[in-house]
């Protein structure tokens, strides 16, 4: 079995017609749902946020059978998630996708969970701590992308769950959790 | 098929064309054409024959009946007299139709040597009956039939295909021996080439005529269109200034469209065209493996015709009155604009079965299948073979692989993935199949 980095890849990652967008409407409706699963997938995995179609995606090819998705591909399948709520295109030249392996109310509730769990209400926390901070290490929530990890966070403070204020100085917001 | 007139049964090839003799060649063709006996059959009458096609060959009359596909026939050297065309002149008699009367030897009829008239009542209205009668008698003197029989007995090169084409030229292989064999080979060529003008100008006469009568009309629009100009000083609105722009394009367009065949023949040339198309088509058809692009079909019928060739159109249209007949063959459009010619007994699905099978080859399975790849297998053309792998694709049964060694097709394993479970080969599935082929070159 292929590994991208940790990540075990299916056996039909060395299918080479998987990197050619089908014409066919039943064929690309198949290859379109395996892209989406597995983009997603690896992205979980490896913590990936923005996918930027300027770059290179090391999912988007496969040096062993020397194949990879053309633009039009990409632009196809990130789309899909886009419209599946699972991605948001962060521009307007889509070029830049974020990606929601959870979705902002699955983070929320992530959040609250872990909140619980660890007795923090009526804590407060600084966003940045949250992030990359001592309590969240090992859990989804480090390493997050902050712009997410905000939206999560005002989510809570629609419910009530949660005020986010900011500090001292400008980078340093912060969140007071309510149970 | 009973056969409805004591005369003996012409062959006909399945669409309905003639099967010509060696050295035999259509002279003439006449629609509509009606047999009346004269009554000398009694006591079994011979019953009329109804509204045929009329094929005047250079050793035969042939009698096609359409409907039934069936045909007769009257062979030249039983004819001992031919009448002169009967045409009424008279106002009463101008609904009658132009007769020809010929007496037959005995050969036709079962009783023995007494001879019989038969007449040929021509009422189409395409053809001029002068004309036919013309080639009619011309036919009749050349006595071509008896060409045919001397060659047969002496020679080993006759050559003639049989049933559908035409065959412009006679050969008879003589002993061709210096300058006395060069010589003769000059005389043939020479003769043969004396016929085809005869030939050609025999159809000049019968667009010369329709052109007298064109000009005619032409001289009484242009006359028409003379009046309503001077008069139209105090009433030129828009609608009479565009008829008489509309009149002066139709006299243009007489003027121009008129190709000899198309005009004197007009649709039976088409038909029989058609006709003849079908026959010739069925050989090559065999060959190609029951499937064959019309521009190879376009190249293989004008070979075969040699000076007679046929436009693009022509051949088009003379496929899309397939339609109408009943033909073995038929035309078919593929999504990619490719038309081609193939038998209407092909299976679409016996060639996908064959592709499926080609497909799960190991080979197929590491590398793909190419155009040339599925041409070479099936044994067809590379245009016709990528033609059934996009139709296989379209179905379900291919994937594309665009790469830069161009487009090559895969099996289609999306259909034995499990979107809930990507990392399960189920053990005797097509994708384990795939997954062994694939290791084992790694």
């Amino acid at each position: 079995m292929q590994k991208l980095g940790e990540f075990k890849l299916p056996p039909f990652f060395n299918y080479p017609p998987y990197f050619t967008l089908q014409p066919v409407k039943e064929t690309r409706e198949k290859q379109v749902q395996l892209w989406k699963d597995l983009i997603l997938d690896f992205c979980k995995n490896q913590k990936i946020f923005v996918i930027s179609l300027e770059e290179d995606f090391s999912l988007f090819s496969n040096p062993a059978i020397e194949r990879s998705l053309s633009h039009e591909a990409k632009v196809v399948f990130l789309s899909a998630l886009v419209n599946d709520g699972r991605a948001e295109w962060m521009d307007k030249g889509h070029k830049k996708c974020l990606i929601l392996w959870l979705r902002i109310q699955d983070w929320a509730d992530y959040i609250l969970r872990f909140v619980r769990d660890n007795g923090l209400e009526d804590g407060v926390m600084t966003v940045e701590d949250i992030r990359s901070g001592f309590e969240t290490r090992g859990t989804e929530l480090a390493g997050i992308d902050r712009g997410v990890l905000i939206r999560a966070l005002k989510l809570l403070e629609q419910k009530g769950k949660a005020v986010l204020f900011k500090g001292s100085s400008a980078d340093d917001e912060g969140v007071k959790f309510s149970a | 098929m009973a056969s409805l007139f004591r005369l003996p049964a012409a062959e006909l090839t399945t669409s309905c064309r003639p099967i010509f003799l060696p050295g035999e060649v259509e002279r003439c063709l006449l629609p509509g054409v009606d047999l009346e006996s004269d009554g000398s059959d009694r006591p079994t009458p011979l019953l009329p024959f109804q509204s045929s096609l009329l094929v005047l060959t250079s050793h035969r009359l042939v009698f096609i009946d359409e409907a039934s596909a069936s045909a007769l026939e009257i062979s030249l050297p039983s004819i001992i007299h031919i009448y002169p065309l009967k045409k009424s002149m008279s106002i009463r008699s101008m609904f009658a139709s132009p007769r020809v009367a010929i007496s037959n030897d005995g050969t036709i009829s079962e009783k023995g040597t007494k001879s019989t008239v038969i007449t040929l009542v021509m009422r189409g209205k395409n053809m001029d009956p002068d004309v036919f009668y013309g080639r009619f008698m011309e036919v009749i003197r050349a006595r071509e039939w008896e060409l045919t029989a001397s060659a047969n007995q002496g020679n080993t090169g006759l050559e003639g295909s049989s049933s559908g084409t035409r065959v412009n030229d006679l050969k008879i292989t003589m002993p061709v021996v210096g300058v006395s064999g060069i010589l003769r080979k000059e005389q043939e060529s020479w003769e043969s080439t004396d016929k085809s003008l005869q030939d050609a100008f025999q159809d000049l006469n019968a667009l010369m005529s329709k052109a007298k009568e064109m000009v005619q009309l032409a001289e009484k629009m242009r006359q028409k269109l003379l009046a309503t100009g001077s008069n139209s000083q105090s009433n030129s609105n828009d609608e009479e200034t565009v008829s008489k722009q509309d009149m002066q394009d139709w006299l243009l367009i007489v003027g121009i469209a008129s190709p000899v065949t198309k005009e004197t023949a007009g649709a039976l040339y088409h038909q029989q065209l058609s006709r003849q198309l079908a026959d010739f088509v069925k050989v090559p058809l065999e060959k190609a493996g029951g499937m064959i692009t019309l521009v190879d079909v376009y190249c293989l019928f004008n070979r075969a015709r040699g000076t007679e060739l046929i436009s693009p159109e022509d051949l088009l249209q003379a496929c899309a009155l397939w339609e109408k007949f009943d033909v073995p063959v038929m035309l078919r459009k593929f999504d990619s604009g490719v038309k081609v010619i193939q038998n209407k007994t092909h299976s679409d699905d016996e060639v996908f079965a064959r592709i499926s099978s080609l497909a799960q080859k190991p080979d197929a399975l590491r590398k793909g299948i190419s155009p040339s790849d599925a041409a070479f297998t099936l044994g067809i053309a590379p245009a016709l073979a990528k033609e059934h792998l996009l139709s296989a694709e379209n179905r379900g049964l291919l994937c594309r692989d665009v790469s830069a060694e161009g487009l090559r097709f895969y099996i289609n394993l999306f259909n034995e993935i499990d979107s809930a479970n990507i990392y399960l080969i189920k053990s005797h599935g097509l994708l384990n199949a795939w997954v062994l082929a694939t290791t084992v070159s790694c």
